[in-house]
């Protein structure tokens, strides 16, 4: 059965037919184009398609996509309307990533922890991205760039 | 030989970080392709073993929106990169679970999907061998009968009649003498699993056959103009007609090295002209039908003289390469003549056989067999210094191989920094300095392994490079290298940059394009940084001698007292001369008569190593060069055992290699920590299990665990040694690889130096050491 779905991406009001079973990883990829998005499994056990709803992280590949209806889903295309992010800017500084797959993901993972904790402990931070794989860098680079993020913001708060 | 180097070897940021970071890296899933696109999906065969008898496809055809349903009827043709003895679809027998025996092609996935269950296909059930003693067992089925008739390199040894896809011998000195004069003999017998790259990205094509009959292709690929190859000899095309696109890739580790389900996508396009089809892999199918790494069964045998040197080392190795060995058979071919590890052995005997069994096919992996084959030598070199009460480490130092020694197959050692690298992780990991744990229940040990790996290519393999300048002075290289993540575009611009003066923000690398870039016989091996490396090493000094050229002509300066630096070219004997490139690189300097000297500046270069030659003695494997140069290191763990349940958690990790010289030192430091952190997933925990039909039973992150950021050491401590390659772009070798190689052996023998036991079988597993801390028959004696 086909719905005429609408809700808010990054921001913009969007309109789309979509069939019930049909996934939001999909339809965010294929009708709207946001492709940063990516698919790794498929079944919620890598991360790789993590995005916002109302401000909390969701697999979009197990999500149907007519279960954000009237709700706000934001993207990695959406984080950095103006220009990168602090902790986009801590990635780059840290080369965090190698072949790149995992980042959309991992950027809104944490994303997602630095705005309900903006400085959290190394171990809390480990945690809250465990469910985001990456098979290139060891993380170590994820890592060092999240605790200056967090270190950045613990002498802001001062 | 001091030289002032400007970029290389100092740090920069990776070029293409910015791309990765904004997620604006258009992997070949993201290139839209409009409404024209179809969908392909495949059928794999539910049996391991099993004979086609027929395949009805008439229902799927019938299904509205399905365009076409492939067998291998329509593509019998057999294709491989080493011995040829993979069907695109087979006609006759599968050889492994899911093993494609059919292609949809359809308006949609979900159509596609439909149609591939309307197929209905008959099969015979063979017996099914799943364990490579089994596959040379005396009256084994045959896997693959026509073993005999495959077209195969000149430098296999396939054994038609039996299971054996290839055998390497090596036969060095006299072992028997050797044993004889050994004062002691140690042994093992080990067994590796089959384990998965698992890129996060899976395997995907998207081609298209144009009517004209033009083939292009856009592949997650490391091998764009080996698949364009490839695929002209199995389509029976021209190589001009064929083009093939590598976008960014999310992963490759070896998988996406070769060909594979490439070659599915294109018999999908052309039976589908006009149209672009994609075929993109499900983690299920990129589990069984992309790769898997070679399992291992092998015997290692080493004889040691008091004083701690080998005299004489045996090693027979089981490869277990799956249902075929198009790939696999080289990864049997360079370990057969590696797999001593990094030691200086007088007499050496190795057997390395590649056996067909009916598990998924293995191809390249990271570190190309070495890691499989380490794992028992480095055990067994541990068992051996406890029996001669010798420290491990010193074991390791006292045989570790010199520059000028013989290899296995006899030929010089090059210069290499062994020594250094096993001193080093030595100190970093605090070598013979017991620690103990705030918690009684848990003991804290370490341990330690040398390593070395060659690049695995053909004799002739070769590399090549454009470089282009534009109007503002800045380049274009042109190369088919592909960046997997390991940093090649950011060690190329480097290379290029350093040769011409330039600052690394002119300087672009474009990822390949079999069109537009020139030959690279693929990304893998860990030889690009140094193969392609020296090409466009070579395409820099080219483009540099037409700018000496162009200055020395219009301004009568003689070349040798001309220099480039700061984007610009500049003089010894006159300060105030500079020219910046933006002046003249494509529109010349103008004359005092208004004539103009010079043109658009071009440089190519190319590189291949003349030196090698695969064409051993099948008897002995002596007599020819068949590796470039071995890349050397040494790494350690420090690991905390909770002495009930067995449960270990690694602290520390230290790891040094010699790369001869690091054109990118931060992201050389990358390599280490990523492929420890992929060798301890294999250490620990990965493991491809079957049943006894051969059916995955882990096909999923959830059951196959690969390390993810709570479960790698908090303290990692990468470190670079550089003793310069003669042959390499500013001496460098590569690494990468080597990176993983140690993990799985220093772990064991941590394990065994803290509890004294002994685990001969990957992965070490909490459940393992706990099963066996007490039991007499994994007892190591401490
Ligand atoms: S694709 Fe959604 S978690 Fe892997
Ligand atoms: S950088 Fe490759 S998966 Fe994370």
């Amino acid at each position: 059965m086909n719905h005429i779905l609408k809700f808010n991406l990054n921001g913009d009001p969007v309109e789309v037919t979509v069939k019930s079973n049909e996934k939001l990883l999909d339809v965010l990829r294929d009708k709207l184009g946001a492709v940063s998005v990516k698919f790794g499994c498929g079944v919620a056990e890598c991360g790789a398609c993590t995005v916002l709803i109302d401000g909390l992280s969701v697999r979009s590949c197990i999500t149907f996509a007519v279960e954000v209806e009237g709700k706000n889903v934001v993207t990695l295309e959406g984080l950095q309307a103006d220009g990168p992010t602090k902790i986009q800017k801590a990635f780059i500084k840290h080369n965090a990533f190698q072949c790149g797959f995992c980042a959309p993901g991992f950027i809104v993972s944490a994303t997602e922890l630095i705005s309900k904790n903006p400085s959290p402990s190394e171990e809390e931070m480990r945690h809250a991205l465990a469910g985001n794989l990456c098979r290139c860098t060891g993380y170590q680079n994820i890592v060092n760039a999240m605790n200056e993020v967090a270190e950045d913001n613990r002498k802001g708060d001062k | 030989m001091k030289e002032n180097l400007k970029v290389v070897g100092h740090n920069a940021v990776r070029l293409d970080i910015l791309e990765k970071v904004t997620g604006t890296s258009e992997y070949t899933d993201d290139i839209p392709f409009g409404p024209n696109l179809l969908h392909m999906a495949v059928l794999g065969s539910p049996y391991a073993h099993a004979e086609i008898i027929s395949i009805d496809t008439t229902e799927a055809k019938k299904l509205p929106g399905v365009k076409a349903v492939i067998t291998g009827e329509d593509y019998p043709e057999k294709f491989g990169l080493y011995l040829k003895d993979k069907s695109i679809f087979p006609v006759d027998r599968v050889r492994q679970v899911g093993e494609q025996v059919a292609g949809v092609i359809a308006v949609s996935y979900e159509i596609a999907k439909a149609a591939v269950k309307l197929i209905k296909v008959e099969y015979k059930e063979l017996p099914v061998i799943l364990d490579p003693y089994d596959s040379v067992k005396e009256g084994a089925v045959l896997i693959h009968p026509d073993l005999g008739n495959y077209e195969i390199e000149p430098w296999l040894e396939a054994q038609p009649g039996t299971n054996i896809g290839h055998l390497r011998r090596i036969r060095k000195g006299d072992i028997e003498k050797g044993f004889a004069e050994a004062e002691y003999i140690v042994e093992g017998e080990y067994h590796i699993p089959h384990v998965a790259h698992t890129c996060i990205e899976t395997h995907i094509s998207v081609s298209k056959f144009s009517l004209d009959g033009r083939l292009t292709m856009w592949n997650s690929t490391q091998s764009p103009h080996t698949q364009r190859h490839i695929m002209a000899q199995s389509l029976g095309m021209a190589h001009k007609d064929i083009r093939v696109i590598a976008p960014p890739i999310g992963g490759g580790f070896g998988g996406k090295a070769g060909i594979s389900m490439e070659v599915m996508a294109a018999a999908g396009a052309k039976s589908c002209p006009g149209h672009p089809v994609k075929l993109r892999w499900t983690r299920e199918e990129e589990f069984y039908n992309s790769s898997q790494r070679t399992g291992l069964r092998n015997k290692v045998k080493i004889g040691f003289r008091k004083n701690g040197k080998i005299i004489a080392f045996k090693h027979e190795m089981f490869w277990d390469v799956g249902a075929s060995a198009e790939y696999g058979s080289n990864v049997v071919n360079a370990t057969g003549f590696s797999a001593t590890g990094p030691y200086y052995i007088p007499n050496v005997y190795i057997d390395s056989h590649a056996c067909y069994t009916n598990n998924p096919t293995c191809s390249a992996y990271r570190g190309f067999g070495y890691s499989e084959f380490s794992f028992g030598i480095e055990s067994t070199m541990d068992k051996a210094a406890r029996i001669m009460g010798i420290d491990a480490v010193e074991l390791r130092r006292i045989n570790a191989i010199k520059e000028g020694e013989g290899v296995a197959y006899d030929v010089p050692m090059n210069p290499n920094g062994l020594v250094e690298c096993i001193d080093k992780v030595a100190e970093e990991i605090g070598w013979g300095i017991e620690e103990k744990s705030d918690d009684s229940n848990k003991i804290i040990a370490k341990g330690f392994a040398s390593v070395w790996k060659a690049p695995a290519m053909p004799a002739n393999e070769s590399s090549s490079a454009f470089i282009k300048f534009s109007e503002d002075g800045s380049i274009n290289i042109l190369v088919s290298g592909m960046d997997l993540g390991q940093g090649f575009i950011t060690a190329m611009a480097k290379i290029a940059a350093e040769v011409l003066g330039l600052t690394l923000d002119k300087v672009r690398v474009e990822l390949p394009d079999t069109d537009r870039n020139p030959y690279e016989w693929q990304t893998v091996a860990s030889h690009v940084t140094w193969s392609c490396g020296n090409a466009v090493k070579r395409a820099a000094i080219d483009a540099k001698s037409k700018i000496l050229d162009t200055v020395q002509r219009a301004h009568f300066i003689d070349k040798s007292q001309l220099y480039l630096e700061d984007n610009g070219v500049k003089c010894t004997t006159q300060d105030s001369f500079f020219i910046p490139f933006s002046d003249f690189v494509i529109n010349g300097i103008q004359t005092e008569h208004n004539t103009w000297v010079g043109g658009p500046i071009l440089g190519s270069g190319m590189f291949m190593p003349e030196y090698t030659n695969a064409m051993v003695d099948p008897d002995t494997g002596l007599g020819g060069n068949p590796m470039v140069h071995y890349t050397v290191g040494a790494g350690a763990v420090t690991v905390e055992i909770d002495k009930e349940t067995g449960r270990m958690k690694v602290l520390k990790m230290a790891e040094a290699f010699d790369l001869g010289k690091a054109i990118n030192p931060d992201l050389s430091k990358d390599q280490i920590v990523g492929g420890f952190v992929q060798g301890l997933g294999t250490a620990l925990w990965e493991e491809c299990i079957f049943d006894e039909k051969g059916r995955m039973l882990n096909d999923g992150f959830t059951d196959y665990k690969i390390p993810t950021i709570v479960d790698v050491p908090r303290d990692m401590n990468p470190i670079l040694v550089e003793v310069p390659q003669p042959d390499g772009p500013y001496g460098a070798r590569g690494h990468s690889e080597h990176t993983m190689i140690p993990v799985m052996p220093a772990v064991a023998n941590a394990v065994a130096n803290g509890l004294g036991v002994r685990i001969s079988d990957v992965p070490v597993t909490s459940e393992k050491v706990a099963m066996r801390m007490n039991d007499p028959k994994y007892r190591e004696e401490m």
